[in-house]
């Protein structure tokens, strides 16, 4: 294998690790995945962390460790690195697509901070009606907030924006 | 693995690198407290949230000290291995949590603080210290947003609610004024001089206190000591749960 098909395939290898606490994404639709290097045989892998206190990030860097070395890879060194700090426009458009299919609503791209304390209108990820609000700004992890739907009167996860 | 303190040649940058990290451990401490005792399910979620950032932002600047410092602590050592007077948290934030509103109370006078200030201080030259900062900005935003919701809720509700959030300002307020204590680090030019932020801070409260309809405590004699290590008797006993099983279990792991 070349150096650049190697390489391609530890990305598809690493970027396959799912998120534990959202298992229908990858840590590639998560924009978690930042640099997959190589010096001979040794491989590196830089991944940033979502929220400071995220605590999902230790069992990323071991699922890559086991993915990779069971894909034939000798143990890679997996580096957390900060800059630039992750913001939810990391997530790729399918990473938005597949939260959407699991009920979770999708964070609004190039929200920024000050989305916060202004009117946020996020559509329900069941019926797409925008008659929702906040039951909660803190949900049942560090990414989620809990809001209902008003029109198909379920509530639902809405992945906030960082 | 040795059970004994650990003593910390800090230059002035390790000194403010560890200040802020025990800021955020402190206080993130002081939240983890109300679990399995929150007055509502949505607040039980949001204490734990709010304090879970605040102690993923200790990690990260424990982290960056075990760097800086060379002398093959981890971050770890820093939190379970110094002692009450090596901690240069701020007063304000190892005061206990009293009923929910001195909590609400006391994250607001914090978060109306630190929110502008690390965003001053994703413009520093030192890049981890941006970096942390910039993480760290948009947790604080949400704290923010919650405390002065709280703070409003409580204030403008009932006399008993009103009385509690009263009581709990006035009880704190003197702790306020060390936030815009100068750091030797603002020296060098890498950090922002929180006092700068005195202005945009007393703004932000009084917004709050306002709608709040709660009456802003007199200007008077203010508490310090914190970043020297002088603290209140609460942190020792903090300290004794936050430490006592890796004090007495060194390196257990599970
Ligand atoms: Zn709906």
């Amino acid at each position: 294998m070349s150096e650049a098909a190697r390489r391609a395939e530890i990305w598809r290898v690493a970027g396959a690790v799912c998120d534990p606490e959202i298992p229908v994404l990858t840590i590639a639709d998560m924009g978690v995945l930042r640099a997959v290097r190589l010096n001979g045989d040794a491989v590196e892998i830089d991944i940033t962390p979502t929220y400071s206190g995220c605590p999902a990030m230790n069992m990323i860097a071991l699922e890559i460790e086991t993915a990779l070395e069971g894909a034939g890879f000798g143990r890679p060194k997996v580096n957390l690195v900060l800059a630039p700090a992750w913001t939810t426009d990391f997530l790729t458009a399918e990473g938005r697509e597949k939260l959407r299919a699991y009920g979770i609503a999708p964070p609004r791209k190039a929200a920024g901070r000050r989305g916060l304390f202004g009117q946020e209108q996020v559509p329900c990820p069941r019926c797409g009606s925008v008659l929702t609000e906040e039951i909660a700004p803190f949900g049942s992890t560090s990414c989620k907030a809990l809001w209902r739907c008003q029109s198909c009167r379920e509530p639902f996860d809405y992945f906030k924006c960082h | 693995m040795a059970t004994t303190s650990i003593t910390v040649q800090a230059t002035p940058l390790l000194a403010y690198v560890l200040h802020r990290a025990d800021d955020a451990l402190i206080l993130g401490h002081r939240l983890s407290e109300w679990c399995g005792a929150a007055p509502l399910m949505e607040e039980e979620m949001a204490l734990a949230n709010m304090g879970l950032d605040l102690i993923g932002q200790a990690r990260a600047l424990y982290g960056y000290a075990a760097e800086l410092d060379g002398g093959g602590h981890t971050e770890d050592d820093y939190a379970y291995r110094r002692d009450e007077r090596a901690f240069g948290n701020l007063l304000l934030l190892e005061q206990p949590n009293g009923d929910f509103a001195q909590t609400m109370v006391r994250q607001l006078l914090y978060s109306a603080f630190i929110d502008p200030y690390w965003r001053a201080l994703m413009a520093s030259p030192d890049a981890t210290l941006a970096a942390i900062a910039a993480k760290a900005e948009k947790e604080s935003a949400y704290h923010l947003r919650h405390a002065s919701e709280w703070v409003i809720r409580l204030g403008d509700g009932t006399a008993e609610s009103h009385r509690r959030a009263q009581a709990a300002l006035d009880r704190l307020w003197p702790y306020t004024g060390e936030l815009f204590a100068p750091e030797a680090a603002v020296l060098a030019g890498l950090v922002p001089d929180p006092a700068s932020l005195r202005v945009a801070w007393r703004e932000s409260v009084s917004r709050v206190l306002i709608q709040a309809t709660l009456r802003p405590p007199a200007e008077g004699w203010m508490q310090s000591g914190g970043r020297a290590g002088a603290h209140s008797e609460h942190l020792g006993h903090l300290l004794a749960e936050l430490q006592y099983l890796p004090r007495t279990y060194p390196g257990a792991v599970w």
